[in-house]
């Protein structure tokens, strides 16, 4: 708020004590989630961290070294001005292999989203729109993906899909990855949906348009869904998080994405042969990726804050 | 109660049934399904895969050889050498009766593997739980009680640290810190050894336990410990707030007894649930605190049977598992209900 705003405010209180609310100028709700979100100071530094370790990736190519080829003359050069991340067993250097890493491992974080949004949104709504047997058979089908020890059952899938010769899936691609780490992170989402379906779907409103004859799927994607827009991107966005963990996770076990391609986990697998005596490299891909678990989990919940209509609708001083 | 969970107990049959349809399916539509682990030899004559083939009942039709894993087959004639004559019924009773069947690869039994490996995992577990409980919980009351302090904000900031450090680099870290860097000054020695469960060929001894319990701990705790420790916060801050707190202090209640013996307690029931749905855990253990730190725990089997496709051992494990989470969530719910009397299931 504005100087002259809260001078506006003070003159009514002076001249009339009985006014006690305050007036403020319209304003819509993303301008003032965007209002809440700048006043967290763990969202805002995050989201400068995460826009320079994009930008980085984006220019990665700028890089006078090639990721993946090998120059032996140089191998295990400790970090240096021309290595400043230092080189590895094969003469790599390695500060152009995290950045092409952060490549594979935030297009897997966005790809999981995606494909956790498209199960899951449509599976949510239909459970929490339609409720009855089909509730129960979805809720069921729910419970069972979250019964499989995940971390396990990722490894079991990944040993088997990059084998499969299927379309899009094929062999050890970031989208197979990406598959198999949405297969298992769909439910989350589609309970949130479901439960945000649960609450508005006895509301007055809902029912008006409902009696005004709107069409089940103008009831959900219009009138109902929009109301769960919120948690949605608050969870997409920790989800991005979780996704980049588990896939460092699966590739540091050999499991996810193979080498030469370098990826934050496989290099970290790379340098567990020789950790003793190249401790760098094990350093640094571990750096990002805690430093992009660490930025996405403060803007998600800086928009947690930002989002919330109960603290949207009230004080923003 | 009693209907409710015999309700649930009901319920859980077909998503239990669904979850090893599923695993099925998916070992045995990989390429190669499970013979995979023998054809990677391709001096292996053709006539001796088809024999495998048989004596493992691998040229029955799917959905038989599903039913003979679920509840063997001991009912119908088998093929036991391969031979292409039947033999007689079969020895398999399938996993409704506990027959997990044997290991492709070292031909044990695989529950005889799994009760080898349980013991070291849960021991592992358990104290990594019990150390979490032991640091989670003053950090949450305290930070709760605390809202905004110094120690709060601090508690939180590290709380978002250890949920974003990977626990495989935590792992790598703590090894080049204690056990590369740091010596112990009194033998020379390394601080913490960087991996076993115990000195070889040395007598049991307390001591020696702890020392190399120590750091795949540390390292399964910090995580925990980070999520934890948040929950309780949340869950005390929520009980803190509400009316019969302040009825307790307007009663003229000391703070420590309005706090610990009023509040607490309440505090405490989510984390009474969350701690049930973290239960598996006990027999999945820790894949990467084993394989860093060469525990011999079920991580290492499930992981050693993944990358030799040991399918048997993959497939008991994980329905196992499936069957403690499905378990786990039903303990969690009746232990809410039980602790909060408000929570009715009917």
């Amino acid at each position: 708020m504005t100087n002259s705003e809260n001078q506006q405010t003070m003159n009514i209180n002076e001249e009339n004590n009985e006014i006690k609310f305050q007036i403020r100028p319209p304003e819509t709700m993303t301008s003032l989630a965007w209002k809440r979100f700048r006043r967290h100071p763990g969202a805002m530094v995050g989201s400068v961290v995460l826009i320079l370790l994009i930008l980085a990736a984006v220019f990665a190519d700028l890089s006078p070294y090639d990721p993946e080829i090998s120059d032996i003359a140089n191998r295990y050069q400790a970090p240096s001005i021309e290595h400043p991340f230092g080189t590895d067993g094969l003469g790599r250097d390695l500060l152009t292999r995290t950045l092409f890493g952060s490549r594979v491992s935030m297009s897997v974080g966005l790809m999981v989203v995606a494909i956790t949004l498209s199960i899951g949104v449509p599976i949510g709504s239909i459970a929490g729109y339609y409720g009855g047997w089909i509730d129960n058979i979805l809720m069921r089908i729910i419970d069972a993906t979250l019964a499989i020890p995940s971390l396990m059952f990722l490894i079991l899938l990944s040993a088997i899909l990059r084998e499969a010769d299927l379309p899009f899936v094929r062999g050890n691609s970031v989208m197979t990855i990406a598959v198999v780490l949405g297969v298992l992170s769909w439910p989350t989402v589609a309970r949130l949906v479901r439960a945000v379906f649960l609450t508005v779907r006895e509301m007055e409103y809902v029912k008006a348009a409902q009696a005004l004859g709107a069409s089940d799927v103008r009831m959900m994607l219009q009138e109902i869904l929009p109301n769960g827009f919120g948690p949605i991107i608050v969870e997409s966005t920790l989800g991005i998080g979780y996704a980049i963990m588990e896939e460092s996770g699966l590739s540091f076990l050999g499991f996810g994405i193979m080498p030469p391609t370098p990826s934050w986990g496989n290099m970290l697998n790379n340098a567990q042969s020789h950790l003793l005596q190249y401790p760098w490299l094990a350093f640094f891909p571990g750096l990002m990726i805690f430093l992009t678990i660490i930025s996405v989990n403060y803007i998600g919940d800086g928009l947690r804050d930002a989002l919330d209509p109960y603290k949207i609708l009230g004080k923003v001083e | 109660m009693g209907t409710y969970i015999i309700r649930r107990l009901l319920q859980a049959i077909p998503m239990l049934l669904l979850v090893s349809i599923v695993l099925f399916a998916l070992v045995n539509i990989a390429p190669g399904g499970p013979m995979s682990a023998y054809s990677r030899s391709n001096r292996m004559p053709e006539e001796k895969k088809e024999a495998i083939r048989r004596s493992f009942g691998l040229d029955k039709p799917l959905p038989v050889q599903y039913i003979v894993w679920l509840i063997g087959n001991d009912w119908m004639e088998v093929d036991e050498d391969g031979d292409g004559v039947m033999d007689g019924y079969g020895s398999r009773r399938g996993i409704l009766r506990g027959d997990f069947g044997f290991s492709y690869k070292s031909r044990e039994p695989v529950l005889d593997l799994i009760a080898d490996r349980l013991p070291n995992t849960a021991y592992l577990m358990f104290f990594t739980l019990l150390f979490t409980g032991i640091v989670a919980v003053p950090i949450g009351i305290v930070s709760a009680i605390k809202q905004y302090s110094t120690f709060d904000i601090t508690a939180t900031t590290l709380s978002f640290m250890g949920q974003a450090i990977p626990e495989f680099w935590l792992g790598l870290l703590l090894i080049l810190i204690f056990y590369a860097t740091l010596n112990n000054p009194f033998t020379g020695e390394s601080l913490f050894p960087s991996g076993g469960m115990y000195t070889l060929g040395e007598d049991f001894s307390i001591l020696d336990r702890a020392h190399h319990l120590f750091l795949p701990v540390l390292m399964g705790l910090v995580g925990w410990v980070a999520w934890y420790s948040r929950f309780l916060r949340s869950s005390m801050l929520e009980v803190i707030n509400q009316d019969y707190i302040r009825t307790a202090r307007a009663k003229g209640q000391t703070e420590r007894k309005v706090l610990y013996r009023h509040a607490l307690k309440n505090a405490l029931i989510p984390l009474v649930t969350m701690f049930a749905l973290d239960f598996p855990f006990i027999f999945t253990g820790s894949l990467y605190a084993e394989l860093l730190f060469s525990w011999p725990g079920m991580g290492r089997l499930f992981y050693t049977a993944a990358t030799g496709r040991d399918y048997p051992i993959l497939l008991a494990i994980l329905i196992i598992g499936a069957g403690i989470v499905v378990i786990s969530n039903l303990f969690a719910d009746i232990a809410y209900a039980y602790l909060d009397p408000r929570v009715r299931y009917d």
